[in-house]
């Protein structure tokens, strides 16, 4: 029996691999969901004179994305949002996070804008009142305002079949 | 062109890897010697052909043709040309191919410096490798190809990683995949002597060159991954515990153990089924580490690949070539027979302890790696395993392994005495106990982890000078003394070298997070450092605010260091540069934070006085020399045709 202890070992660690292989390791749960989306206040990019608050959204089921133009990920993620925001599934708000080039309105400019409102979170402050870890990274915000579901990493169409459009149908959007 | 020329090579290579595997494993197991021929020329074959893939991306890279997606992905036309080239295996499928050439390389050698070996052993070992390479080029060519085309061509590429452009990732790699690979040849020997039934003296014998070098490599791999830690990410840091480090250390300790254990088996024709299990062990980390790092499933810096299918299909090669090669083991171990007997105080018990301290502490590094997927697959969150663990758990399990480390050389075979020993030792323990006692009193007052660390350290290297003035009171001259001899009190006293620098910087280090103004100083350790301002510089492939921090002390100045912060132009990506003055006895260290005001006029700047950090670097050079002096004994180049142990002349273990 000692000698196959070796080889039933490493079929128990081939099994937690396995498993391993279709979780996350990124993904970690936001103490956020089920909390109300804090309030905030913020100008708006290449219109600074307007400003955009989580509140003007109650009564509809919106995104949050969470971009920068100087993330690679948000780039590849760009094309995606565009098909999203033309199929009309829920309105997108991106959050344009730590933007200290000043780039992003000539970047939405060039290659189109997804976004239903860009605020402009210069010092990153929002970022860190919804625990941002990195960008891209998508928030479900329901009617009554409140987080339901916090993606990491950018959206890819098979993640927005298989996580987004169930959540977005079970809230109502 | 190019492109479909390497694709095509590979396909080649990849059928010639499958007549390696297939052919000679069926010659030697019907003594067809027709068959067995086959071995050497396909594996030399084969190496041809994925050195010529290799050259083709590499060329790819070189030329800048982003009609490759790989190239397009990880390569930038403003990136230096060494980086450019090195770019070849900084992606996942170039990284896969660097290991398939390396094997290749591998091979090859075997192939060539095999020839007092028996047919039928070559055959299998040849074959074993051939198998191994078969899986690797079908993981290539069906989900990692790296001459996929990119229709239409990217304008530009991606750009590199700019974490991956330091002259230390240039040879990390190489380095580190010819230790991991390298125990591709001990796993196929020990596999060859399963199949054959022939576990002897001879065949540890074998083996133990091979080993070495491999474990030589690998030791060289991680000092340079290490030394790129602490020059590119800017905390200072020299080792993290991260998944991607503990990858590479697992196989380390793991063919730390089986060089000894090989010892043992070649001298006394002991401890067979361990050893074997030990080669087993050893190559399935690498694979394991490759499966780690490559497949995603434990995120970390390196990760960058997260593609379930490569993950599956590693995973699946991994169940064929580890669980394959445990079950074998299972199957065959009966059949070993146990060598001569021993005594509980001798050189085998000495080295079994060594041991089995060493794979309890590869244990406790596994544990720590996998823990967070194991909670995480079972559903009881998420968590993550940090320094703390690794620290408190690798530090005590590793502190007697040392103490051992002291004695074992110094024991005979078979029996030892111990009254003996203590006369012999006594000294040098007091010597050791004091040192490690007094040193931190006149240091910064007792410290218990300083204690430990130079008490070890000063044990280390007395037991090493006794093992040198024992064997020159017998008359032997030291230019006369064997090379194994000499390699292994050279890796010894290497990592007395590394244990000291490790103590020393650990327990004495300094390090301060300060806001500079231009004109701000700050002092520490003795040095004042002066803030002079930022300056706009342009890299080839990023644009730096270089800082400009004077040192000096006693009012005189003694040099200027410039850490940069640079953006780098393809991806944004910020980078910190720290700014190091080096010498043998410390590092001062600078690195530039963020700008703190809207004008770049005041930073966070960070500075480091490391005490004898490059101990650790030197300690671990020692380590590599040593191993590479020990594989060119001289016993290991005579032909040897017989199973013969070699009896219990006191040579290097």
């Amino acid at each position: 029996m000692k000698r196959w202890l070796p080889l039933i070992l490493f079929f128990v660690l081939v099994g937690f691999f396995a498993k391993g292989l279709f979780l996350n390791p990124r993904e970690v749960p936001s103490p956020f969901i089920g909390k109300p989306a804090p309030a905030f206040t913020l100008p708006l990019v290449g219109q600074p004179d307007k400003t955009f608050s989580p509140a003007d959204m109650k009564g509809r089921v919106w995104l949050l994305n969470v971009w920068a133009p100087w993330c690679v990920s948000c780039r590849q993620e760009h094309p995606v949002l565009m098909g999203l925001a033309q199929s009309q599934s829920a309105p997108i708000v991106g959050l344009n996070w730590k933007d200290k080039e000043r780039e992003a309105a000539q970047l939405l400019g060039q290659h189109g804008s997804p976004y239903h409102a860009v605020p402009d979170d210069l010092s990153g402050r929002v970022g860190i009142d919804y625990g941002v870890t990195g960008t891209p990274e998508t928030y479900v915000i329901d009617k009554t305002g409140v987080i339901r579901m916090k993606h990491v990493g950018p959206i890819d169409p098979e993640v927005w079949k298989k996580k987004f459009e169930p959540k977005l149908k079970e809230l109502g959007a | 062109m190019i492109p479909e020329l390497g694709h095509f090579a590979l396909i080649i290579a990849l059928l010639l890897a499958l007549t390696q595997a297939i052919l000679p494993l069926i010659g030697a197991q019907r003594g067809n010697l027709t068959l067995m021929a086959v071995a050497r020329p396909a594996a030399q074959g084969q190496f041809v052909f994925v050195a010529l893939a290799f050259g083709c991306l590499a060329w790819s890279f070189l030329h800048n043709d982003f009609s490759v997606e790989n190239v397009a992905r990880n390569s930038f036309s403003q990136l230096p040309e060494i980086y450019r080239f090195t770019a070849t295996w900084g992606s996942h499928e170039g990284s896969m191919l660097l290991w398939a050439l390396i094997l290749g390389f591998w091979t090859t050698a075997v192939s060539v410096f095999s020839r007092h070996l028996p047919d039928d052993m070559v055959a299998r070992v040849i074959g074993i490798m051939g198998l191994v390479s078969t899986g690797f080029l079908a993981f290539l060519l069906t989900t990692s190809n790296p001459f996929l085309r990119l229709l239409p061509a990217a304008a530009d590429g991606r750009d590199m990683n700019p974490l991956l452009q330091d002259p230390g990732m240039v040879i990390h790699p190489p380095m580190l995949y010819m230790g991991y690979v390298g125990f591709s040849v001990a796993f196929a020997f020990a596999i060859a002597a399963l199949l054959s039934g022939r576990l002897d003296a001879a065949w540890a014998r074998w083996s133990r060159p091979w080993t070495t070098v491999a474990w030589a490599f690998l030791t060289l791999g991680i000092a340079l991954g290490s030394w790129w830690a602490y020059n590119e990410l800017g905390w200072g840091g020299w080792w993290f515990w991260d998944p991607t480090e503990n990858a590479s250390f697992m196989p380390w300790i793991a063919g730390t153990a089986l060089i000894h254990s090989l010892a043992v088996t070649e001298k006394r024709g002991a401890f067979k089924a361990w050893t074997v299990l030990l080669a087993l062990t050893a190559f399935s980390l690498s694979l394991l580490g490759t499966f780690l790092v490559r497949s995603g499933v434990l995120s970390s810096v390196h990760a960058f690949a997260t593609d379930p299918a490569r993950g599956a299909f590693i995973l699946g090669f991994l169940v064929v070539v580890i669980g394959g090669s445990l079950a074998l083991f299972a199957w065959r171990a009966p059949r070993m027979l146990t060598g001569g007997a021993f005594n509980w105080f001798s050189r085998e018990a000495m080295l079994l302890a060594n041991n089995v301290i060493l794979l309890a502490a590869m244990g406790s590094v596994l544990l720590g790696t996998l823990y967070p997927l194991l909670m995480d697959a079972l559903g009881m969150g998420k968590i993550s395993v940090g320094p703390p663990y690794f620290n408190a758990v690798f530090v005590p399990l590793m502190a007697p392994a040392l103490f051992l480390m002291g004695v074992g050389p110094l024991t005979r075979w078979k029996e030892s005495s111990l009254p003996d020993m203590v006369t012999r030792l006594k000294w040098a323990l007091a010597i050791a106990v004091a040192t490690g006692l007094l040193l931190p009193l006149t240091l910064k007052g007792f410290n218990p982890w300083a204690t430990l660390g130079f008490t070890l350290a000063v044990w280390i290297t007395l037991t090493v000078l006794i093992g040198f003035r024992e064997r020159l009171k017998t008359g032997a001259r030291l230019t006369r003394l064997p090379r194994a001899f000499w390699g292994m009190q050279l890796a010894h006293l290497g990592l007395a070298w590394g244990v000291a620098g490790i103590t020393l910087v650990a327990n004495y280090q300094e390090e301060r997070d300060v806001r500079m103004n231009v004109g701000d100083h700050t002092t520490m350790a003795g040095y004042t450092f002066t803030f002079q301002g930022t300056t706009e510089r342009m890299g080839p492939n990023y644009r730096a605010a270089r800082g400009t921090v004077e040192v000096s002390r006693d009012g005189k100045k003694l040099f200027t260091l410039h850490p940069e912060k640079r953006i780098y132009n393809a991806s944004g990506m910020p980078m910190t540069e720290a700014a190091i003055h080096p010498n043998f006895f410390r590092d001062v260290y600078v690195a530039l934070g963020e700008p703190l005001d809207e004008e770049a006029k005041s930073w966070a700047v960070r500075v480091f006085h490391k005490p004898f950090i490059n101990w650790l670097w030197i300690g671990g050079l020692m380590l590599v020399i040593g191993g590479f002096l020990a594989a060119s004994d001289r016993r290991y180049r005579i032909a040897v045709k017989a199973a013969a142990p070699a009896g219990a002349a006191a040579q290097g273990a």
